[in-house]
């Protein structure tokens, strides 16, 4: 997506156009994706919408037996610390190389925004927090789908111990790649939604997302994300700018 | 338009022909512009994973039912070495996709969302189309075919009428021929719910609320798979239904889909 200062005006319009449209189509204001004008945006929030409205909230997953457990590529970023792929950050790349060469020791993930008592928590902390295992099917928009075993905490007891503040809406999360993106209170609430470290029965491996990743099992792969650094709650829709799905061409929600 | 036996008459004058109504003209161009979109997005989408398998899963590290030349994404051996996840033999096993950076066809992020687009515009005047032709009675009128008609030789004989030149004295529009009745039930009441309803056992939140999807065509990835042979006949469909309209006079034909007769 082409961006700059120059494009500020138009974007301008374009959110007060989004705005018009969103409340015709939600009833609500600000705080519902914006759709930017944009007709395929509109269709992601009708898709969102109805899904919001005629599906039944916190409805499971389905869940399968060990037997069931696949083989499953791993795309996209895979490592970070390596340059040389099509997603690095030149920030983080190297403080992930560092955390990596510790096997994680000084890693934390830290929980800010629109909460009560914002905290880091460090691997051992989370591991030691009351876990969930799931065997679950991955779904890439790509096509191809797997089926793998996740062990983590669920996102809902981290959002109870910092403590949600009223509004809060929406969670983000900040990856090592650089990458961002959010997903609704409803889908981080959901008790399949964890914050995994385990993968098959062992520690989560590099390129399925080491240390720690989201997974969310009502959504295609791609909002399962990797890699994880940094969550913020927030009262408004973030489409996260350049690192976030929207700018980049793909629908926020992707329950479908 | 087949000539002849619409209403299995036997070389009697064919019934005059109505036209088409004003709301089935607007529902078949609408549907027309949904279908074309999602025909190339759907191949779009096909393309950026070019195989199709049976059951839940399906990927680049497991053997595929069919792969299609269709992109050049489908490149199992091109992944990192693989990693087994357990120690016993034939364990699964993952592995790193290196070419990514490299070459990599993906035009998902419109296609999906065209393809979610043009499927709400598809299912909105689809479910128009059968509440208006169930209460005008077009539905059982003009194409459904009676349970009498479709005796084996009066399907040969409209089937050997459609290989002879047309005539001119078919209208544009119902009465419509034994197999023409038959083929538009096939895609209206077969075809394309199926394909709505395996589009849906693609998506994660739907299965999530009606897992009975899953079970009803045998997994997300057959759910796919059938999803595809379903498009390979609405595309025949088209074609057979094209070269109709050309052989019975293509302007004759427009003009009654458009302006009416």
């Amino acid at each position: 997506m082409k961006k700059g200062k120059e494009d500020l005006p138009r974007r301008d319009f374009m959110k007060a156009l989004a705005s018009s449209a969103g409340l015709a189509l939600a009833g609500c204001g600000q705080t519902e994706p914006p759709t930017y004008g944009h007709l395929l945006r509109m269709g992601d929030l009708l898709t969102y919408k109805a899904h919001r409205l005629l599906l039944p909230e916190h409805a499971l997953a389905r869940e399968y037996d060990y037997g069931d457990i696949s083989s499953v590529p791993a795309i996209g970023t895979t490592n970070p610390a390596d340059p040389a792929r099509s997603i690095y950050s030149a920030e983080h790349g190297p403080v992930y190389e560092k955390l990596l060469a510790d096997e994680f020791a000084d890693w934390k993930l830290t929980v800010e925004g629109s909460v009560l008592r914002p905290a880091a928590f460090t691997l051992a902390e989370l591991k030691r927090l009351p876990s969930r295992t799931q065997i679950t099917r991955h779904a890439c928009e790509e096509g191809w789908s797997a089926i793998c075993q996740w062990t983590g905490v669920p996102l809902r007891s981290i959002l109870e111990a910092v403590g949600l503040q009223p509004g809060a809406r929406y969670v983000q999360f900040h990856a090592y790649d650089d990458l961002a993106d959010g997903i609704d209170m409803l889908d981080a609430l959901h008790p399949q939604t964890i914050l995994a470290y385990g993968m098959n029965g062992r520690e989560l491996p590099l390129g399925h997302g080491a240390p720690l990743r989201l997974r969310v099992e009502t959504q295609v792969g791609y909002k399962s994300m990797k890699f994880l650094r940094r969550i913020v709650v927030t009262e408004h829709f973030d489409d996260n700018g350049s690192q976030g799905a929207i700018q980049n061409g793909w629908s926020w929600y992707a329950g479908i | 338009m087949p000539a002849g036996d619409a209403a299995a008459g036997d070389g009697a004058t064919p019934p005059q022909s109505s036209g088409h109504r004003a709301w089935v003209r607007l529902c078949h161009w609408t549907i027309v512009a949904g279908f074309l979109a999602l025909a190339f997005t759907g191949v779009m989408i096909l393309a950026v994973h070019p195989r199709l398998y049976w059951g839940e899963v399906g990927n680049d590290l497991v053997p595929a039912l069919i792969e299609f030349p269709l992109s050049g994404n489908s490149r199992p051996a091109d992944y990192g070495p693989a990693t087994l996840f357990a120690d016993v033999p034939g364990a699964p096993v993952t592995a790193t996709r290196d070419y990514e950076h490299d070459y990599f066809f993906n035009e998902n992020g419109w296609g999906r969302s065209l393809h979610f687009l043009a499927a709400w515009v598809l299912v909105a005047t689809g479910l128009a189309y059968l509440l208006i032709g169930a209460s005008t009675g077009h539905l059982w009128r003009d194409l459904l075919p009676r349970l009498r008609e479709l005796s084996p030789s009066a399907l040969w004989r409209d089937f050997r009428n459609h290989l002879k030149p047309q005539g001119d004295d078919s209208g544009g529009g119902p009465p419509y021929g034994l197999l023409q009745k038959l083929s538009y039930s096939v895609v209206v009441f077969v075809a394309l719910p199926l394909m709505l309803l395996t589009g849906l056992t693609m998506a994660p939140a739907v299965t999530a609320g009606y897992p009975l999807l899953l079970d009803l065509f045998g997994g997300y990835q057959s759910a796919r798979t059938i999803h595809f042979f379903c498009f390979v006949a609405l595309v025949l469909f088209l074609l057979a239904h094209v070269a109709m309209v050309v052989a019975t006079g293509f302007r004759r034909q427009i003009r009654a889909m458009t302006l009416g007769n």
